[in-house]
């Protein structure tokens, strides 16, 4: 009976992952073909075209047949390529995302995995991509696709070094690596006395005051480093050199077709959600809403809870990825030594700065 | 280098200002489409796009696309083939044993078109087969938007006789000549 009982247990807990799992990718995807069909209108709207406009209302399901038609297409690996390395390159490049996506908070109480460390994993498991990308573009067997995945590998191991001082200049401040306690600890409902920037308590306002940006201003610094870093990390202009498509056809993934490249493709957008979520929760709030309490109007507390945390997570995360793709579409491409000369003569510097004003922030101002 | 990245960042937020104005530019049109408009160029923001067959984009009567020929005025002098640098247009004429008639401007006729095909998919639309014209019958239309299914419809027959006409004829030449033969012989 007990052996039944503990068994159905197990298979409930199974389930439940495999639940939240399948809940995720279906998130991932759907917000895939939203991106993209956004992406196509943003930067049609920017150079005065229209983006797509004839597969259904305004161009609405283009995405949606593209990737019919991607889901149709044959497999075709090349014959030089090493088979196991490039068959392999995609499902490495998208699982390392899609595990970074278990640690997010989304709302009060709700992240798929409760992890102390979140934010240390997150930054390992983004890193995991470099291999992934590096085997793509080994395993084409393509000197295109070989030099963007080098190209891929150096920008993204340079820049993970700002990006995460930025993101140790906030933890220092947090104190905690749980994204769960780093998100609370910037709304109302933290346990703990929180000042805007170091002076006034506004533990019971909440809104954008007690976010981390505003608790310690300098952290405005880190996170507009984290944020360029971030750019480079998911290969995204002016930081696409991997791609440069006028360059290296398609960089690292030239020789993918089908399923194999909407996988690739399906990774890239999901990263540009993932990072943009990470500096949403580090830096600016995660679901706390920015509306403060003031006097009688609760503003704060009628707008925290839930469904209030998922919007707000998802509409502040949409705001900073329409930003990426703002930027896309107005930036030239920085050439190699650009890339690298801005990583480690002005975004490393910076961010170190960044976290020694965290340091003396922590002792002298927050104790 | 803190001086050049300041200054990277100041010219990038001028780029992003000026496509942010586009973005939300692009909630209208581009009103006035005819090139021949004196505020053609006035206009700067707003959307360029015309989604073609819906709409289209008012072009002049003389404009300079598909050839087409007004076959009563040709006089079969093969000049227009000779000009053609991708060699598209292909005439066969057959000469007539007394003047048919005259074009509009008054050139004589002396030959019969057996046959006059432009190919348009070869056609590069450069005009030349229009300037040497003598009678101009060639012309290039307004017409442009001429898709087919067969490459072979994209070949424009203009010569309107038919087979057995041009048989004829030719077996009226044959007999001219000979009859002129046997007049010089005797």
């Amino acid at each position: 009976m007990h052996d039944i009982l503990s068994k159905q247990r197990n298979v409930a807990f199974y389930l439940t992952y495999l639940l939240v799992g399948a809940i995720l990718f279906g998130f991932i995807a759907a917000f895939t073909l939203f991106a993209v069909y956004s992406e196509r209108k943003i930067a049609g709207f920017v150079q005065d075209r229209l983006g797509p406009m004839e597969t259904g209302k305004y161009g609405s399901l283009q995405t949606l047949a593209d990737i019919l038609k991607l889901i149709q297409k044959e497999y075709i690996t090349p014959a030089a390529a090493d088979k196991a390395l490039f068959a392999a390159a995609p499902v490495i490049i998208f699982v390392a995302v899609f595990l970074g996506f278990t640690v997010m908070p989304w709302a009060p109480g709700m992240a798929p995995s409760g992890l102390y460390l979140g934010l240390f994993f997150v930054i390992a498991i983004i890193s995991v991509d470099a291999i992934g990308l590096l085997m793509a573009g080994w395993g084409s067997n393509n000197k295109f696709s070989l030099l963007g995945s080098m190209r891929a590998v150096a920008q993204i191991v340079s820049y993970e070094i700002p990006s995460g001082l930025a993101l140790i200049a906030a933890v220092m401040i947090t104190q905690t690596l749980d994204l769960r306690e780093i998100v609370i600890n910037q709304g109302i409902l933290t346990a703990e006395r929180l000042l805007f920037a170091g002076v006034w308590d506004v533990t019971h306002i909440g809104g954008l005051f007690a976010w981390n940006t505003f608790q310690a201003p300098h952290l405005l610094l880190a996170y507009v480093i984290f944020f360029i870093a971030s750019l480079a990390e998911c290969n995204r202009a002016p930081f696409d050199i991997p791609e440069a498509e006028s360059e290296l056809v398609g960089g690292f993934h030239t020789e993918y077709g089908g399923l194999r490249f909407a996988f690739i493709f399906l990774a890239e957008y999901a990263m540009m959600f993932l990072v943009a979520m990470i500096g949403v929760v580090v830096f600016l709030g995660g679901w706390n809403t920015p509306l403060p309490n003031i006097g009688a109007a609760k503003l704060a507390d009628w707008t925290t809870g839930l469904a209030w945390g998922i919007f707000w997570t998802l509409s502040k995360t949409l705001l900073i990825v329409g930003i990426q793709m703002w930027i896309r579409w107005t930036l030239p491409r920085l050439r190699a030594d650009q890339l690298m000369a801005l990583c480690w003569k002005v975004l490393t510097p910076l961010a170190f700065l960044s976290m020694a004003i965290s340091g003396i922030w922590r002792v002298w101002v927050m104790v | 280098m803190f001086k050049i990245t300041i200054q990277a960042f100041i010219t990038a937020a001028k780029g992003l200002a000026v496509t942010l104005a586009h973005l939300f530019g692009a909630r209208r049109s581009r009103g006035t489409r005819d090139v021949r408009k004196a505020d053609y160029f006035d206009q700067q923001g707003g959307v360029t796009t015309v989604q073609f067959p819906k709409e289209k984009m008012p072009i002049p009567e003389v404009a300079r696309y598909q050839l087409d020929v007004e076959i009563d005025d040709c006089i079969v002098c093969d000049l227009c083939a000779k000009a053609c640098p991708v060699d598209c247009i292909t005439i066969e004429s057959v000469k007539a044993t007394d003047v048919i008639g005259k074009t509009s401007d008054g050139s004589v006729k002396r030959l019969y078109a057996a046959q006059f095909d432009i190919d348009m998919a070869k056609c590069m639309y450069c005009g030349l087969c229009t300037v040497v014209c003598p009678t101009e019958c060639i012309t290039m239309t307004d017409q442009y938007d001429r898709s087919m299914t067969n490459l072979a419809e994209l070949t424009y027959s203009f010569a309107d006789m038919t087979p057995e006409e041009v048989e004829e004829k030719k077996r009226e030449w044959t007999k001219f000549q000979a009859e002129k033969e046997a007049a010089k012989s005797k």
